[in-house]
């Protein structure tokens, strides 16, 4: 008895009880055009060679492109199975079966026969027939309404494992929206339905339903004399969270991210804070963005910022300095190339300004513009990103106050800048007037710089932003 | 839908009836012509997979008329690589995308345009839609020597090629695409479609190369919108539909849900690069260092579009092989993409010995493997 006269009884599960009996081991013989069931206690199953199927066009042989699944995986049917093409023509084989791929008959870039085998898949016998047509029909029974559904004039489409669960759930498939491939009903759809009727996340399986006894409270019947508090108590199920930890392996960036950071803990940071009133410099770059627009540049706080810190540096070079790995010498560098972090998709890059000792504060802005577009699409070249002596960054564009920035080696400072708060201050009348304020946090390495000579070069940075007509006096 | 040229001119071609998003799920007949209102790449590729998992195509098939801004489109199995100049593609800001159909590389831009018939699986048949085309073509300009050829291009004067074709194939459903060239920039198309990049070895799908012309050029009178516009009539005509164009919008979620995530997905690094059959990258930097010059042999392994396996062969010493060992180390497993290398090499930098010479040969070599990507 084939597989086709099965579909004309009543019950699945009744035929394989009826068979139970009927048949013994020795007297099943495997063929791909019979498939009967194993009814022993033995949990493998039947396995049978899904063969690959006519593509049209009179094409006989085909290119096997990408394999979607590996030996041993479990497969439902419908799951895509591999990719194969043929002249022009890319086309996804799907799989019929329920089941676990036992073979791969072919290997990436081989030739592969229509009507040949292309994969072996071990069936579940447990889990039920899979028709040889596409559209999964499983024969009327007693829950006419579970099974054979339509809607809106399609069969629903939805594997005998999903019927199952939302046969045992009591759901009927035309009210579950799907979200498979072709508005295949998921197991997930049937879940996520469930979870909608009941307001809480059910568990994966329905048979691990427990409902734990009522509280104690609603059991005592409240007795009409008693005022008993009708508290209604929701009855708790276990709430059960199905997603999955995902592993994936530190590679490229981030690894060389690891390494930097690893080194960077080594060396001994001091923080040092302080907070910068900008009121006078808000008002200057309002007057001068105009300015740097006609000459098409996008003028921002940070050049204002970089600029005033190379000033610092000329007045503090140890800040702009770098210490060798044993400790030995500490090189002062010349150039002062201020690096700018800038967040990206891959996470934190740090282009530097070459030179800012001698660029106006335009310059800078024209080299930042620069630098940004480069940064945005993923084109910043080596010398842009190496050859840095100090970093600036202004994790204020996102948010924040203050914070403690990691110094980047080989260097020995960094500073972090917050956004910029409108916030009640005290003038010199003592009057309470708005003032623009901005926190800025320094980290430096304590083996080179001590408190004080951050303490100083904090100071004089504040003290050009505070009054960015003294830079005039200082600018070279 | 024949006009006066005084109306014509007066309506411009918009006259043809297109009607908003309303129409999409109720226009009776056996088809439904649909147009994209976006010119972004991805958008409309999504576009195509959205209708072929989930439109029901047994009662109704469908033709999408779509247009990109420039890019370049690979086919699904193809290796970026090897098809297209994806520095200069970088520098002009020009997309790439890779599409679910198989076949070769094209490029596109607004001189391009792009047909698409959705049918069911049995009733996908390539050589009628382009026998459709060239009717279509033939009934707007008699005088066009155009014809299918058995590798299902359309070629214009017997020689140049003016439509290639791919196509994709699901459990039930099917598409069938092709180009049609009104008036690309071949200037741009022919340097971008010219591969820079030396000793690839790999199994991918390789493109091949044809000549190709404008039908602009072929007479100056023609526009993408009135060919666009006689392909419908002859659509229309075949399928007993009306000449009705439906305006769809690919960011529309709530007419296309799950749309945005095609997009998306079309998009990731992942599936434009890291779906590249493996390959293999041998070939010979000539780095020149204090005047002289350095043959330096590389090979490398890709496969997902990440370095499997790299193999630098450097003069002895030239580098510490401590921080020859740590480049390889971190080589290995990072993607083959100049941006996630130069950010890599630059980082790595840091916590090697501050020594001027030894950052300028480690740049300098840098600078030659983020060459080859």
């Amino acid at each position: 008895v084939c597989i086709h006269r099965v579909r004309s009884c009543s019950s699945i599960r009744f035929i394989k009880s009826k068979y139970v009996c009927v048949f013994d081991k020795s007297a099943l013989k495997f063929s791909h055009q019979q498939r009967l069931f194993r009814t022993s206690a033995v949990s493998c199953g039947q396995i049978v060679q899904f063969k690959l199927s006519d593509i049209g066009e009179g094409i006989t042989e085909v290119t096997v492109k990408e394999w979607y699944i590996k030996e041993g995986d479990s497969v439902s049917q419908f799951d895509s199975i591999c990719e194969v093409q043929s002249d022009k023509a890319s086309v996804t084989i799907t799989s019929r079966y329920d089941g676990v791929i036992r073979k791969l008959h072919y290997s990436i870039d081989d030739i592969a026969f229509v009507g040949k085998p292309l994969v072996d898949i071990e069936i579940d016998a447990s889990k039920g027939v899979a028709s040889e047509e596409d559209v999964v029909e499983t024969p009327p029974m007693s829950h006419d309404e579970h099974t054979h559904q339509e809607i809106k004039g399609h069969k629903t489409l939805a594997t005998p494992a999903v019927r199952r669960l939302a046969m045992e759930n009591n759901i009927k498939l035309s009210e579950v929206v799907g979200t498979g491939k072709d508005n295949r009903i998921l197991k997930e759809d049937i879940l996520n339905y469930l979870a909608k009727q009941t307001g809480a996340i059910l568990p994966p399986s329905p048979k691990a339903e427990i409902i734990p006894p009522l509280p104690k409270s609603e059991t005592v019947p409240a007795a009409p004399k008693d005022k008993a508090r009708k508290i209604p108590v929701p009855v708790s199920r276990p709430i059960v969270f199905s997603g999955k930890d995902k592993t994936e392996p530190v590679t490229g960036f981030q690894k060389a991210m690891v390494k930097t950071m690893s080194a960077a803990l080594k060396i001994p940071h001091f923080g040092y804070c302080d907070e910068i009133d900008l009121t006078q410099l808000v008002q200057l770059r309002e007057e001068l963005k105009p300015v740097a627009e006609i000459r098409g540049v996008k003028l921002s706080f940070m050049p204002f910022f970089i600029k005033a810190a190379s000033l610092g540096l000329l007045q503090y070079p140890i800040l702009n300095a770098s210490l060798d790995e044993n400790c030995q010498n500490v090189t002062y560098k010349a150039s002062h190339n201020i690096g700018v972090a800038m967040d990206t998709e891959q996470g934190l890059i740090v282009p530097n300004v070459k030179n800012v000792q001698v660029c106006s504060v335009f310059d800078i802005a024209s080299e930042l513009n620069r630098l940004q577009s480069l940064g945005s699409a993923g084109q910043l070249g080596t010398s842009d990103l190496t050859g840095g002596t100090f970093t600036l960054s202004n994790i204020g564009t996102i948010g924040g106050t203050y914070a403690k920035p990691v110094i980047l080696p080989p260097e020995v400072a960094i500073g972090a800048l917050g956004k910029i708060q409108v916030l009640p201050r005290f003038n010199g009348k003592g009057e309470v007037f708005k003032a623009q304020i901005m926190n800025v946090s320094w980290s430096a390495d304590h083996r080179v710089i001590d408190g004080a000579t951050m303490a100083r070069f904090s100071n004089l940075w504040k003290s050009y932003l505070e009054n960015p007509a003294s830079m005039l006096l200082d600018l070279k | 839908m024949v006009l006066q040229p005084s109306l014509k001119n007066c309506l411009g071609l918009s006259c043809v009836l297109r009607t908003p998003k309303a129409a999409f799920r109720s226009t009776a007949g056996g088809a439904l012509v649909i147009q994209s209102v976006s010119d972004d790449v991805y958008q409309n590729l999504a576009v195509e997979d959205w209708i072929h998992d989930h439109m029901d195509l047994e009662k109704r098939q469908v033709l999408f008329l779509w247009r990109n801004s420039p890019a370049v489109v690979i086919g699904r199995h193809q290796n970026p690589w090897q098809e297209c100049n994806l520095r200069l593609l970088r520098q002009k800001n020009i997309k790439l995308a890779r599409r679910r159909s198989g076949g070769g590389t094209v490029y596109h831009d607004l001189g391009n345009i792009n047909l698409t018939f959705f049918t069911t699986r049995k009733k996908y048949e390539r050589m009628e839609n382009l026998k459709l085309v060239v009717k279509a073509l033939k009934a707007l300009r008699p005088q066009l020597d155009v014809h299918v050829t058995d590798r299902y291009d359309i070629v214009l004067d017997r020689h140049y090629k003016i439509s290639g074709t791919a196509a994709k194939l699901g459990r039930t459903s099917a598409y069938h695409h092709c180009t049609l060239l009104c008036n690309a920039d071949k200037f741009v198309l022919s340097s971008v479609l010219r591969s820079p990049y030396k000793g690839l070895k790999s199994n991918a799908t390789p493109s091949v190369p044809a000549s190709v012309k404008n039908l602009f050029e072929e007479d100056p009178s023609l526009t993408s919108e009135m060919l666009l516009d006689a392909i419908v009539k002859e659509y229309a005509t075949q399928h007993q539909i009306d000449h009705h164009i439906t305006l769809i919008n690919p960011a529309d979620e709530t007419l296309l849900p799950g749309i945005n995530n095609k997009t998306k997905e079309l998009q990731t690094w992942e599936w434009v690069y890291g779906k590249t059959p493996k390959f293999s990258v041998s070939t010979c930097l000539n780095m020149v260092y204090k005047d002289s010059v350095l043959d330096v042999k590389v090979n490398m392994d890709v496969k997902h579009g990440r370095i499997e396996v790299c193999n630098i062969d450097l003069p002895e010493q030239w580098l510490p092989p401590a921080l020859y060992s740590k480049l390889v180390k971190s080589l290995t497993g990072s993607k083959f993409c100049p941006n996630e290398t130069t950010t890599l090499v630059t980082t790595l930098l840091r916590v090697c010995p501050q020594d001027d010479e030894l950052h300028s040969r480690w740049n300098l070599l840098c600078e030659n493997m983020i060459m080859l990507m």
